[in-house]
């Protein structure tokens, strides 16, 4: 395909670069209309799924079994009036959705849909996904505090208290992935548990696993974990202000950040897109779904954790653990690597 | 709204906060303070340094519409008190009247009162398990106690005609008999209870997270609980064994066995734990009430012309604790005076010593575990 493109561009006279940059802004905009979809859809089966847990039909009346209800919602929200509180910090009140989705965005430059269908198979994946997730948290902040409401600003708070409880746990268990894979490369890691679900790195990888599945809920503010907004508490957290267009925009940067995830660990655990007959983005995108599946049924299951507890948990439990994955990876590359 | 003398001092005192501090309104549009209650706290990060409860948003001059009205007239007014358990506040201002009246309710009427009473109860500690749980962010156990509440609901609709707001009791008995077939909805009801009750244990007792959530938060210790005035099941969780269908058994409750929960800490945890124990307790009563209900009329005699004479006070265990109806009559049909009696207006108070020096996320845990009505606390 790409060396398709490249002959054609070579026909009309341009050059190499000029045919990256081209390349770049269709990849992105591949990638940003299958975040869109996958939002779309996402709303969907969340509110199906939820339904499903408690007993209730969900949406059922816009389209076939209400599957367009998320459009219709989706309409909505973008034909609302865009209401800026009057004492906000306008400017910044603007760029943070915008950042926020930024953010969301930036990971899926090395996540591999395939095994060699990544945007941008970069030499330090790891490195590069441990410090564009960080970045959300910005944006969460710049929302909280530029609302001028107190309950936004308690969630921003909240949200800077999670980050650095979950982010050394969540790195110490990536550094395991690499020591596994020896390589930082996204395509490496995908390349190295190619050979069959024995090669999968969630079994040497099990405590490495738990802590990566647990501080990347947290990361990705998922229920329990989804203290920055707890509406029972802080009646919407950072986005108490945010209404219409910019609402959505945090929310399709929600969806968008919980695939990330769930592929993340498809991915680094379970062998990313490959497996046998089916071709490797289906496989992508059934190990994807799995997980998402499973952090809307902890949702939909568990109460939600306090502030200072969640601190307790990364800094008692998660780290220590990582530690010792740390130490076990250590040990079984040298034994068996 | 004129500023009163006590108002200018709270809202002096709760709006100059120091340097470090935040003041917070909580409510009373806020979707954990159930209903209209409106808290104002001093924090500082989330913790709570200083807190105020500010009621009257949902003041509707029960008491004095009471004095203007004939006692029949007024019942309808009572459901809307405590709309979560309208029918232990019907029965409260009821048993004050016929106190006054000397009317004889007859026994038949008497059972299906406990009967209601406890269905009530029911009915009231399942809405209390669902939001509870909603405010701390468990959403699918709402929906699951919703789903029994309404079936419940079912069978106040085919006996009353109303699913909340029933206006069912009337002075010196019942408004109408038990319908065909009563009994038979009622047991296979108690038996789909017991089988959800495990559902929502399953759910939410022995999960770390609820758990965490709930020990050793909002203690009241036995003494500060008897001080401030608690009663119903914050009084009990605190550890005294005080329910007044037993203390000070009205109606025929002295005729069934039925035990007291009680809890260990005085914390949210030890409310929880008594509400949820206190089912088991209800359906035990209702079963032993459909068992012996006598039979006979439902409605006894009443004078036509009601004449309220004297003073007298009834209460009631509500869900929520002792509800309470003074009543005044001076020889006319309307009562002198009337006064009531509001467990939750009294919890309120313990807001204050349950609450400080916890994170606002504790704060809403408390409020649910007090089980708080903004209806009844303003009346």
């Amino acid at each position: 395909m790409t060396e398709l493109l490249w002959g054609a561009w070579q026909g009309w006279g341009f050059g190499q670069s000029s045919f990256n940059v081209v390349m770049g802004l269709i990849k992105g905009l591949l990638v940003c209309v299958f975040l869109a979809v996958n939002a779309l859809f996402l709303v969907y089966m969340e509110r199906k799924v939820s339904g499903y847990i408690q007993g209730r039909l969900g949406p059922m009346r816009v389209g076939p079994k209400g599957l367009l209800q998320t459009a219709a919602d989706a309409l909505k929200l973008v034909t609302k009036e865009d209401i800026i509180p009057s004492g906000a910090d306008v400017a910044v009140f603007i760029l943070a959705p915008l950042v926020f989705f930024a953010a969301a965005t930036a990971i899926w430059v090395v996540i591999p849909f395939g095994p060699q269908d990544i945007v941008q198979d970069l030499n330090i994946g790891l490195i590069y996904i441990s410090a564009v997730t960080g970045l959300s948290v910005l944006a969460i902040l710049m929302a909280g505090w530029s609302s001028n409401n107190k309950w936004s600003l308690l969630g921003a708070m909240r949200s800077a208290a999670q980050l650095v409880s979950y982010e050394i746990p969540l790195v110490l268990s990536l550094v395991a992935i690499g020591m596994m894979a020896g390589s930082l490369r996204l395509g490496d890691i995908v390349a190295a548990q190619q050979s069959g679900v024995t090669s999968w790195f969630v079994f040497p990888q099990i405590l490495g696993f738990i802590v990566f599945f647990t501080a990347g809920l947290a990361e990705i503010n998922r229920a329990p974990f989804d203290l920055p907004e707890a509406e029972s508490e802080l009646v919407a957290g950072y986005n108490t202000e945010y209404s219409g267009f910019r609402w959505a925009v945090f929310f399709l940067a929600e969806y968008a950040n919980l695939v990330a995830f769930s592929a993340l660990a498809a991915t680094f655990f379970f062998g990313g897109p490959t497996g046998p007959f089916l071709p490797p983005f289906v496989w992508f995108l059934i190990k994807t779904y799995f997980f998402i599946f499973v952090a809307m049924w902890i949702r939909w299951t568990l109460p939600r954790i306090r502030v200072d507890h969640l601190m307790n948990l990364c800094w008692y439990v998660l780290i220590p653990l990582a530690l010792i994955n740390l130490g076990w990876t250590g040990l079984y590359v040298v034994l068996w690597g | 709204m004129a500023e009163t003398a006590v108002t200018g001092q709270l809202k002096q005192e709760a709006t100059t906060p120091a340097e470090h501090e935040l003041f917070v309104n909580m409510g009373p549009q806020h979707p954990s303070t159930h209903g209209v209650l409106r808290l104002m706290l001093t924090v500082d990060g989330e913790r709570v340094l200083s807190l105020k409860p500010d009621v009257g948003y949902l003041h509707r001059c029960f008491e004095k519409i009471a004095e203007r009205r004939s006692v029949p007239m007024v019942v309808p007014y009572c459901d809307r008190t405590d709309y979560l358990a309208a029918i232990t506040s019907e029965w409260a201002y009821v048993m004050a009247a016929e106190k006054l009246m000397g009317v004889e309710v007859p026994e038949r009427a008497e059972y299906i009162r406990v009967i209601v009473g406890e269905m009530q109860r029911i009915a009231s500690h399942l809405l209390w398990f669902g939001t509870f749980a909603l405010d701390l962010g468990a959403t699918t156990a709402f929906l699951y106690s919703f789903r029994e509440r309404e079936t419940l609901f079912d069978i106040f609709q085919k006996l009353t005609g109303a699913r909340m707001l029933y206006n069912y009791l009337r002075v010196g008995g019942v408004r109408n008999d038990l319908y065909d077939g009563f009994v038979e909805d009622m047991q296979r009801y108690l038996k789909l209870l017991e089988e959800k009750l495990i559902e929502y244990n399953n759910l939410l007792t022995g999960n770390r997270i609820f758990e965490t959530r709930t020990k050793g938060v909002g203690v009241i210790s036995k003494e500060d609980a008897l001080a401030y005035g608690a009663s119903g099941p914050v009084l009990r969780g605190s550890g005294v064994p005080h329910d007044l269908r037993k203390a000070d058994p009205y109606s025929v409750y002295d005729r069934f066995e039925f035990g007291i929960p009680v809890g260990e800490h005085g914390d949210v945890y030890s409310r929880f734990v008594v509400r949820v124990q206190e089912f088991y307790e209800s359906i035990k009563i209702i079963r032993q009430a459909l068992k012996d209900l006598p039979g006979g009329p439902w409605q006894g005699d009443v004078p036509r012309r009601m004449k309220l004479v004297g003073d007298v006070y009834t209460r009631v265990e509500s869900p929520r604790g002792e509800v309470g109806v003074y009543l005044v009559g001076d020889g006319s049909d309307q009562p002198y005076r009337c006064h009531y009696r509001s467990p939750c207006f009294v919890h309120l108070q313990l807001l204050e010593p349950m609450g400080v020096g916890h994170l606002i996320a504790d704060m809403v845990a408390i409020i649910g575990s007090i089980d708080i009505v903004m209806g009844e606390v303003d009346r």
